[in-house]
């Protein structure tokens, strides 16, 4: 069968006919007479134009019809900080379909430029409409400056509808003190009181035990053995910053060690990953042969900076390890993923292993591999057992008094517990409150 | 192209590192040399871009924070280790930061380490409706706890029922917390290096998808 195709595009056209001619009849049919309603009709016809009329080629878009918007905003001051913190609320939307998130914009009271706004948080729909402004360090708040808010309701389409303007009554203040930090302050002062309790009683000649620590015992050994084995002493500080508890741990072993070592005429090697500890360390490493008598045994090149990235810096320890075979490995401070790489690496170079940190989760690798192992405290404990100073062992003894406060609320805790059980009483929580610290300030 | 060529270095580098398995050669010291050279440098442009330039250098030139004159100066007498006649100028800097460091170190740590733990560690042994397991577990960590404190006494020799027992208790608990955390770990390394092989296998060889 044979197809006409010039007939198709002519029927449709005699078929569009008609309903041309139906839309010409309903155009004048809203033709008004009176002039008052032509003009608004005219410009009701002029908006529908312009929000439904798409472009050459789009298609036919429903007219938008607008999302619901925030209503108030309150702002108060933040307590307990710097006054650079306010506590923003809002009221959200009535109506909150359609309403992907709340834009929060802010400005300067007495601002009147649209670029002054500046966008501080944005908060999904279904989200609490409390924030504190002030943490993006972008748009800080400035203690004493008036501030006023608009909220936009941001459409899924990505399309924003404004609130009005809300000013500000409050400015941010700052604080001398922070209220919700006393117990902390209590519980410092108790602490640091106790310490310098002991510290005082050993200046004044009482004698105080420390027991045994393995890891500490065989430091001198592992100095010796190198001596005679005539290798050099690997000490590793860690791979954190001079204000890490473990590191200034470290340095102070450092000092003692340097010192055994300079007497014993060893070489050592310390790589350092913080340029600032590679600074502490090479001054302590100095000071300790000037203290041993022996100055000008210090060797300028055993102390020295490697990298300051983590997994570089193994790569470089390794290769002294396996290149230089010294006799004894230190591995004193604060370690992250690379312990068990360096303490296997020298464990395989046949140096004897010392190793001491606070990090849990690096522990259990330094036991596997290592000799000895400090554990936790027994870091910091060790400079004490080496310098054998009363000062120092005073704090060992004050932390252990501080440890002794810390069980005893722990069983007291316990027995509350279970009077509580047996009274049907509420006495642990009381307890537990006097310790309770806020999370977040 | 470039995509390539990188594909290719990072595989022979990756190479070169694990060739320290067998033992030290000059193709893992050309590696480590490399490494430790490149990642130098990187920090020190990541810290002039990330640091010096917009925390320093533009606000102080945008001339309305003054105040970073004060660290910007602090920071420079570090450069005085190089002078040994002002040298002890760089102790300064030190000082000011192993200060602030232990100043907002200690109550963070008192909050973290001493409170937080305190108020985790006081809890019923038994509550109504608690399952067994749970009160089981309540019981390991208060009695594990008071035995773990117990070790890290030394002031008291280890001797006697109190100190020598809850000594003996307390390190069993900590092997075992250690235990656990070895076993975890040792999880996420495995997954380290199967996203290597993986590297290797895939992009590099196309062995798999």
């Amino acid at each position: 069968m044979r197809i006409n195709w010039i007939s198709i595009p002519a029927a449709l056209i005699l078929l569009m006919i008609p309903s041309l001619s139906a839309a010409q009849d309903s155009v004048e049919n809203l033709t008004p007479t009176d002039d008052t309603v032509s003009e608004v009709v005219t410009e009701d016809a002029a908006a529908e134009k312009t929000e439904a009329q798409p472009a050459a080629g789009e298609p036919l878009l429903e007219p938008d019809p607008g999302l619901d918007t925030p209503g108030v905003i309150t702002v108060q001051d933040k307590p307990n900080n710097a006054g650079d913190q306010l506590v923003v609320t809002f009221e959200p939307a009535v109506n909150p379909e359609g309403i992907q998130c709340y834009n929060v914009y802010r400005r300067i009271v007495g601002e009147v430029s649209e670029d002054a706004w500046n966008l501080v948080k944005v908060i999904p729909a279904d989200e609490p409409s409390e924030f504190i402004d002030g943490y993006d360090p972008e748009y800080p708040i400035e203690p004493g400056v008036l501030y006023e808010y608009r909220i936009a309701s941001m459409s899924l389409e990505e399309v924003e509808y404004f609130g009005p303007v809300y000013g500000a009554e409050i400015a941010a203040e700052g604080e001398w003190f922070h209220t919700s930090k006393v117990r902390l302050l209590i519980a410092g002062s108790l602490f640091i009181g106790l310490i310098f309790y002991y510290f005082g009683k050993a200046q004044r000649g009482t004698k105080m035990y420390l027991r045994p620590i393995a890891g500490i015992e065989a430091i001198d050994e592992a100095i010796g053995r190198a001596t005679e084995m005539g290798k050099p002493i690997l000490y590793v500080p860690g791979i954190s910053t001079i204000s890490d508890v473990a590191t200034i741990a470290s340095l102070t072993i450092l000092g003692r060690v340097a010192r055994k070592i300079a007497e014993y005429q060893t070489r050592i090697i310390v790589p350092n990953y913080d340029p600032i500890v590679y600074t502490v360390a090479e001054e302590v490493v100095k000071q300790a042969y000037l203290e041993a008598g022996r100055p000008d045994s210090y060797d300028q090149d055993s102390v020295f900076f490697l990298t300051q990235s983590q997994f570089a810096y193994v790569a470089g320890v390794n290769g002294i390890m396996m290149r230089d075979r010294p006799a004894t490995n230190f591995y004193l401070g604060m370690f992250y993923a690379e312990s068990l790489i360096l303490a296997e690496t020298g464990s395989l170079s046949g140096a004897i292993q010392i190793a001491g940190t606070d990090a849990v989760t690096q522990l259990p690798f330094f036991i596997t591999t290592c000799d000895y192992t400090l554990i936790g405290e027994e870091l910091y404990a060790a400079s004490a057992y080496l310098g054998h100073e009363p000062k120092q062992i005073g704090a060992v003894k004050g932390q252990d008094a501080c440890k002794a406060i810390v069980m005893s609320l722990i069983t007291l805790a316990l027995v509350l517990g279970i009077l509580d059980l047996v009274a049907n009483t509420h006495t642990l929580d009381w307890l537990r409150n006097l310790v309770t610290v806020s999370i977040v300030e | 192209m470039y995509d390539t060529i990188g594909i290719w270095v990072g595989a022979f580098f990756t190479l070169a590192i694990y060739s320290f398995l067998y033992k030290e050669n000059p193709v893992y010291r050309l590696a480590e040399h490399l490494v430790v050279g490149i990642s130098l440098g990187y920090t020190m442009v990541l810290i002039y871009n990330t640091v010096i330039l917009p925390k320093l250098l533009e606000p102080l030139f945008a001339g309305n924070h003054w105040i970073l004159i004060i660290p910007g100066l602090l920071g420079l007498l570090y450069i005085t280790r190089f002078i040994p006649s002002i040298a002890w100028l760089s102790r300064y800097p030190i000082a000011f930061i192993m200060g602030t460091g232990m100043g907002i170190g200690f109550p963070l740590t008192m909050k973290a380490y001493v409170l937080r733990q305190l108020e985790a560690a006081m809890v019923p042994l038994y509550e109504s409706g608690m399952p067994w397991y749970e009160v089981f577990g309540n019981i390991v960590m208060i009695f594990g706890t008071l035995a773990a404190l117990i070790y890290f006494f030394f002031s008291k020799p280890h001797k006697g029922l109190f100190f020598g027992t809850g000594s003996k208790i307390g390190i069993w608990v900590i092997m075992l917390g250690f235990g656990a955390t070895f076993g975890f770990t040792v999880m996420g390394r495995i997954s380290l290096l199967i996203g290597r092989i993986q590297y290797l296998l895939g992009d590099w060889l196309h062995l798999i998808e």
